[in-house]
């Protein structure tokens, strides 16, 4: 177990990722599965648009077109949107502290087979009988009349999977608050692992109201409670207030890592120290708070009353004042800097208009009495899309250019990651600009057709296009990571130059213990500040060479995870009086809990890497680091 | 390594330090156990008076949340040092579980 550069066979190989702990591969198993989520979500994405793109079009039935819908948005969520981000903490965070791996090794693989085996869970039920069809948002009074087993794939999918990312949040809290190398402060941590923090936190605190309401929805439907029937004296408003307590955080436990990456992308590329750092954490901190008292003003033609609608308008209003700041300070950042505009930078460029143009119709929603004319109209799925593509996805494409090299130790190319952008940034606008008029226009959203007469076929036709575009970037992105793997060119520690954290002061990608000895930070931006002082190791040590301590891998998490996954196929069908669901259910939850009860009786003390070893590997990284500078240089310069 | 052991060597001044600061510690215990046991007191007197239900309920919620927080002050500590993140993140459960639940009441059960 000393070095992690040996060949290993094809089955070598995936042994070693059913059973890693590592918080590198977790990340890489994260951007494989939250991609190919990513790619089934556009995919739906895309028979929504071939449905639209005339009038009275029969591409899709209408019952089809509401489980597509449904399973679009709930995929691009909590599939791929959140996973690639849990990626990049993942991947990026430990490193920016310094840290050898993040502070529950064994939770974090046990998060993420927690959320793969939902995400399969609820992509099967395309193949048994039906997808969930009322909507990402599941309201009570439809998803409770929906028949079939859809919503219960959803339901129980979504439990499963959201266990995951409660397990993966708590874990990246106690990693920043316990993990950090010595000198690195709250107020000197690099701004994506500030936005990790303050996600993580909101994961902690929102995905809890989700849970109960999916409990509730699970009883109703499947034990015969009747939390939301109203027939029964149940509530069926009390969904939509779980589903948006919850709700209205997600967007930022979505949107503040996407903020983190452009802060780092925004410094980096222009050579300077983030403007306002301070202000930039404050403002992060306010988002995460401001984000729970605003949940209702998705709920404004609810009926709440004016008074209520009327708190939470103000309260919404409030959020772009935080988020302005952010804005000003990244402007300020690159206002004078030494700019290269690479891909990322091209991305972190293109994402300060579009997202401003995503928060001002926002602000405009934010009105309460405006809101009762924009409501379930397509300008809302304009303005929802422009802060999710405009800031989480522009996000995702330009952490993983940034990214990459860390990651995998070689560069996808900037050519085609120009064509990426520029198919991907023009089909987006084409594609959701225009839905604010179709919105307008009166066009009711979740539909799945229009007659000719309404004077809608046009901008719809141009909406489809824009989509085409966009699944042309995505293709070509695929080509540009094929292209790159198949090449294999090595790069070396800071293949952009001009790296400023600790992830770029160490081999990409990092040997599996990060750091030989812990760094000593020395204030913002330590690797910056050693380049400067000439320090050609771009660290200083708080620690001498000596044993390092590591976890074991384990297959348990796998395990844990495929229980639940058994479990749920056996609670869904024993509703439907099979035999066999009831043995199912219990033989799923015996196998998670035995393999839970195994974990703790079987005590795994991990193992030591040598400070001989260490020396050994040191020499391995030294001769191909030289071997590098030798052959043709990797990275941009 | 994680086996280390280590030995503290204390001077006198040191000694009677943590001696001191001991003391204070354990006085502010025992002041709050007797406030507790007050505080209870008060809780039964107003239950076997024979109060109106809208004036018992408010009043021994109220207790409880103080009783909740001599407890985590004084007994489990988190007056002492390096206990700031842990007050930050209950707080701000505490926070959203109450936004929660007024809301509920306000506008969903009212």
């Amino acid at each position: 177990m000393s070095s992690n550069s040996q060949k290993k066979g094809f089955g070598a190989t995936i042994w070693d990722y059913l059973t890693t702990v590592d918080h590198k591969k977790i990340a890489i198993l994260y951007l494989i599965s939250g991609g190919f989520f990513f790619l089934v979500g556009g995919v739906e994405a895309m028979m929504i648009r071939i449905q639209l793109m005339k009038a009275g079009n029969d591409f899709l039935s209408a019952g089809t077109y509401n489980e597509v819908l449904t399973m679009h948005g709930t995929t691009m969520i909590f599939l791929a949107a959140m996973p690639i981000l849990l990626a990049f903490m993942n991947a990026v965070s430990p490193l920016q502290i310094g840290a050898r791996d993040v502070a529950f090794p064994f939770l974090n693989s046990l998060g993420f087979w927690l959320f793969f085996f939902g995400g399969i869970f609820l992509n099967l039920s395309w193949f048994l009988g039906g997808a969930p069809d009322a909507g990402w948002t599941n309201y009570a009074s439809l998803a409770l009349a929906s028949e079939g087993h859809g919503i219960d794939f959803y339901s129980l999918g979504l439990t499963i999977s959201g266990f995951g990312t409660l397990i993966a949040g708590i874990n990246f809290l106690v990693t920043i608050i316990n993990m950090r190398a010595p000198g690195m402060t709250y107020m000197r941590m690099p701004l994506f692992t500030w936005t990790t923090f303050v996600a993580s936190a909101l994961i902690l605190l929102a995905f809890p109201p989700l849970t109960v309401g999916i409990f509730f929805m699970v009883f109703d439907r499947l034990f015969g409670a009747n939390f939301f029937d109203v027939t029964m004296g149940g509530n069926t408003i009390i969904w939509e207030h779980f589903f948006w307590i919850f709700g209205h955080p997600e967007v930022y436990i979505l949107i503040l890592p996407a903020f983190g990456i452009f802060s780092e992308i925004f410094a980096i590329f222009s050579r300077k120290r983030l403007f306002g750092y301070t202000a930039l954490v404050f403002a992060t901190i306010l988002i995460g708070f401001y984000g729970f008292m605003v949940w209702a003003h998705h709920m404004f033609t609810v009926g709440l009353g004016p008074t209520a609608n009327a708190v939470f308008a103000l309260a919404t209003m409030i959020i772009a004042v935080p988020t302005g700041i952010k804005i000003f300070n990244w402007l300020l950042t690159i206002w004078g800097g030494n700019i290269s505009f690479t891909v990322p930078m091209i991305y972190a460029v293109a994402f300060i208009p579009s997202f401003v143009a995503g928060g001002v119709t926002g602000v405009m929603q934010a009105i309460a009495p405006l809101d009762y004319q924009l409501h379930d109209s397509y300008f809302i799925v304009a303005h929802f899309h422009y802060v999710i593509v405009g800031g989480v996805v522009l996000a995702i494409l330009a952490g993983t250019h940034l990214y990459w090299p860390k990651m995998f130790g070689t560069m996808l190319s900037e050519k085609l990651g120009k064509w990426t952008f520029w198919f991907f940034f023009i089909g987006f606008h084409l594609t959701f600009f225009i839905q604010h008029f179709l919105g307008l226009m009166g066009m009711p959203r979740r539909v799945y057709t229009f007659g000719a007469d309404q004077g809608w076929d046009l901008f719809n036709a141009i909406s489809s296009a824009g989509a085409l575009l966009m699944a042309i970037g995505v293709i070509i992105l695929l080509v540009n990571v094929v292209m790159t793997v198949v090449k294999g060119e090595r790069v070396g520690n800071d293949p952009w130059g001009d790296g400023r954290t600790l992830e770029w002061a160490i081999p990409s990608p990092p040997p599996f213990y990060n750091f030989a000895q812990t760094p000593l930070v020395r204030g913002l931006d330590p690797y910056w500040i050693e380049k400067m002082e000439g320090n050609k190791e771009g660290m200083v040590y708080a620690e001498p060479l000596g044993d390092i301590h590591m976890p074991n891998g384990s297959f348990i998490p796998f395990v844990i995870s495929l229980g639940m996954f058994i479990a749920a196929f056996g609670a869904m069908y024993h509703t439907d009086g099979h035999a066999w669901a009831l043995p199912v259910l219990i033989g799923g939850l015996a196998i998670t809990f035995g393999s839970m009860l195994v974990r703790s009786l079987k005590d795994d003390l991990g193992f030591h890497v040598t400070k001989e070893e260490l020396i050994a590997d040191n020499e391995r990284i030294q001769r191909e680091a030289r071997a590098l500078e030798g052959g043709k240089k990797g990275g941009l310069k | 390594m994680a086996h280390d052991t280590h030995d503290i060597h204390r001077s006198r001044a040191e000694f009677e330090f943590i001696k001191r600061k001991r003391a204070t510690e354990m006085r502010g215990q025992l002041t709050s156990f007797a406030m507790m046991i007050f505080l209870t007191l008060i809780a039964f007197t107003v239950v076997a008076a024979d109060f109106s239900n809208y004036l018992i309920v408010p009043i021994i919620l109220l207790l409880a949340a103080i009783q909740v927080v001599l407890q985590l002050y004084n007994f489990m500590h988190m007056s002492n040092k390096g206990h700031g993140m842990m007050a930050f993140f209950m707080f701000s459960g505490i926070f959203v579980a109450f936004t929660i639940v007024l809301t509920m009441v306000t506008i969903v059960w009212w």
